[in-house]
């Protein structure tokens, strides 16, 4: 990046609750239903209809507040926010547009060991849009395009960061520890690919010691952390490029556009930011006392920052290893689950790191999707311990586990595994390797200790490395 | 504060209103006379009133989250003008 540029970054961030039924219509929110079928005359705007406030909204955004350091209003309203497009069926979505339910919060996060705190301006409730489908490959070239309301009316909590980011990496770090946060109090399943959370990022450059915020672009359609980051490295290279030449950045909403690599303009018309509000008649206020307010502080759970300094004072995990196992609650479950039945706490934290991390990024999963539970890597764990396998074969072990879903005790049977610690049986094949490789054997007899590496090597190859490494080391001592 | 036809214009756009020559006309002489007549409320004292959220005084009608049943979808698209796929059919959006 040019030296000369300082970067802004400021996050919307769009989280689905998982209540059972919509914010105003006892409809479920279940995803993935056929098109239309959770629908009715309340979500789909019909004359004459009133919309009916759900309560658990309500405790999802002040819990949410709550964990992320907000003022509860005492005093909050709904207000209709006016446009036309096809998913919004009423032509209004009901939102919180100057007294939002949340405010002044902020969120610490870490980048590259340095910790930081990042502003958020307010949380506030609403209602999401249907889903479109658009007849064509992009929706300027669709002749019409489908709408399913089903989404239409599932809650939505909108979080708006201060401009406090300056980097594509501190934005992708804020994105993450919200993520984690909803996740821990358990308000949001917040599956990115599924749009249940979602990102725009206001981002603007300006010449380093300059006080005034320069010229900021939204950019749209950002549904993962990876795109969050590319979006916005791309989009700070081209304001950057753009002043460097002599011009001027236009004040607009870009897209992202994944397979390319870019964001392109919408070029949306100015009058489409005009969107009217005023305070939603059908709803009525909302007091919220400091009763309320206490009794959903009673039921925020351990958040990812508190976790963190547990696993490090009480297990003696690094800082490093607490920070991974933590940014994910069901990663940090995981961890505690395998901690009832296993003592070694950096044993577990390297396999879940290591082995366990790999296998559910190469395969696209989710921890809570995890084909092994916390007791089959325990036992695994365990056989490693007796000396039943090795820790090489462990891993083999693991990745046979993770492909069938077979416990550990099976798979070290059905493929004949075991570690072979009988000295009987070692002493033989021993014998045989010291017979067929005179060179290394004349070495180490000379005196070079390195030598018997390479005879190490060759037992562990002659058995396919089920050979207990420290018996083979010993009885080749002896024999030598 | 005076309506002039261009705001009349901007705000038949944002309506998605197809206003006639005339129409416009009549509108901003109709419209300004609305605000003058609520001009008058600039004449009240309102310092320490709360803006209005809501005319009743009422707060927190809420509902339990629990699902109820859904429309049945040929209801649903009974009055849809078009229909594809279980879906609403929409005309060109942009
Ligand atoms: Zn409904």
């Amino acid at each position: 990046m040019n030296q000369k540029y300082e970067t802004v970054i400021g996050l919307e961030v769009h989280s689905e609750l998982k209540t059972n039924s919509k914010i105003f219509c006892d409809c479920t929110t279940e995803f993935g239903g056929e098109p239309n079928t959770h629908t009715c005359p309340v979500c789909l705007g019909l004359p004459g209809v009133l919309p009916v406030l759900n309560k658990k909204v309500v405790d999802y955004a002040i819990k949410a507040g709550l964990a992320l350091n907000c003022e509860i209003a005492s005093f909050c309203k709904f207000d209709r926010k006016n446009y036309f497009y096809p998913d919004l069926p009423k032509a209004y979505q009901i939102s919180q547009y100057d007294l939002p339910i949340c405010k002044n919060g902020k969120l610490e996060i870490e980048v590259d060991g340095k910790k930081k705190t990042i502003g958020i301006t307010r949380i506030h409730m609403e209602e999401d849009a249907g889903k479109l489908i658009h007849q064509g490959d992009k929706i300027a070239e669709a002749e019409s395009s489908l709408v399913d309301y089903n989404r239409a009316g599932v809650p939505l909590i909108e979080i708006v960061s201060e401009p406090d980011m300056r980097s594509p990496e501190e934005a992708r770090a804020y994105m993450e520890m919200l993520k984690a946060i909803l996740q821990y109090i358990d308000v949001s399943d917040c599956k990115m690919q599924e749009g249940s959370l979602r990102c725009d990022a206001n981002v603007s450059v300006r010449p380093i010691g300059t006080k005034e915020f320069g010229t900021k672009t939204e950019i749209k359609n950002l549904n993962s952390f990876k795109a969050l980051q590319k979006a916005l490295e791309y989009e700070i290279e081209r304001q950057i490029e753009v002043l460097e030449d002599g011009g001027k950045i236009v004040q607009e909403t870009r897209s992202w556009d994944e397979s390319k690599g870019i964001t392109v303009s919408l070029r949306t018309k100015e009058e489409a930011h005009d969107y009217r509000y005023f305070p939603e008649p059908d709803l009525v206020p909302l007091k919220i006392d400091e009763e309320w307010i206490e009794k959903i502080r009673k039921t925020l759970p351990e958040l990812p920052n508190e976790r963190k300094k547990r696993l490090v004072e009480e297990f003696g995990l690094p800082e490093y290893d607490a920070g991974v196992i933590t940014s994910s609650k069901a990663l940090a479950d995981f961890f505690d689950k395998c901690l009832e039945g296993y003592d070694k706490p950096k044993i577990v934290s390297n396999w879940i790191m290591g082995e366990l991390s790999r296998l559910l990024n190469a395969n696209d999963l989710e921890v809570e999707d995890c084909p092994i539970e916390p007791q089959d890597l325990v036992e695994l764990l365990k056989l490693m311990d007796k000396g039943t396998i090795s820790g090489k074969i462990a891993k083999e072990v693991f990745e046979e586990m993770f492909a069938t879903g077979k416990k550990a005790g099976r798979v070290v049977k059905e493929k004949g595994l075991e570690q072979i610690s009988d000295a009987s049986e070692l002493e033989s094949i021993i014998e045989q390797v010291i017979a067929e490789n005179p060179k290394p054997v004349e070495d180490y007899r000379n005196g070079k200790e390195k030598a018997l590496g390479a005879l190490v090597g060759q037992v562990m190859k002659a058995t396919r490395g089920k050979a207990n490494p420290q018996l083979v080391n010993k009885i080749l001592k002896e024999k030598l | 504060m005076r309506i002039t036809k261009k705001d009349v214009e901007h705000v038949a756009l944002l309506s998605r209103l197809d206003l006639t020559e005339e129409e416009k006309e009549a509108y901003t002489k109709q419209l300004n006379s609305i605000i003058d007549y609520m001009n008058k409320i600039n004449e009240l004292d309102t310092e320490g009133v709360e803006p209005t959220a809501h005319v009743l005084p009422i707060y927190n009608v809420m509902r339990e989250d629990e699902v109820g049943e859904s429309l049945d979808r040929e209801k649903v698209l009974e009055n849809a003008p078009e229909k594809e796929n279980g879906q609403f059919k929409v005309p060109r959006i942009v």
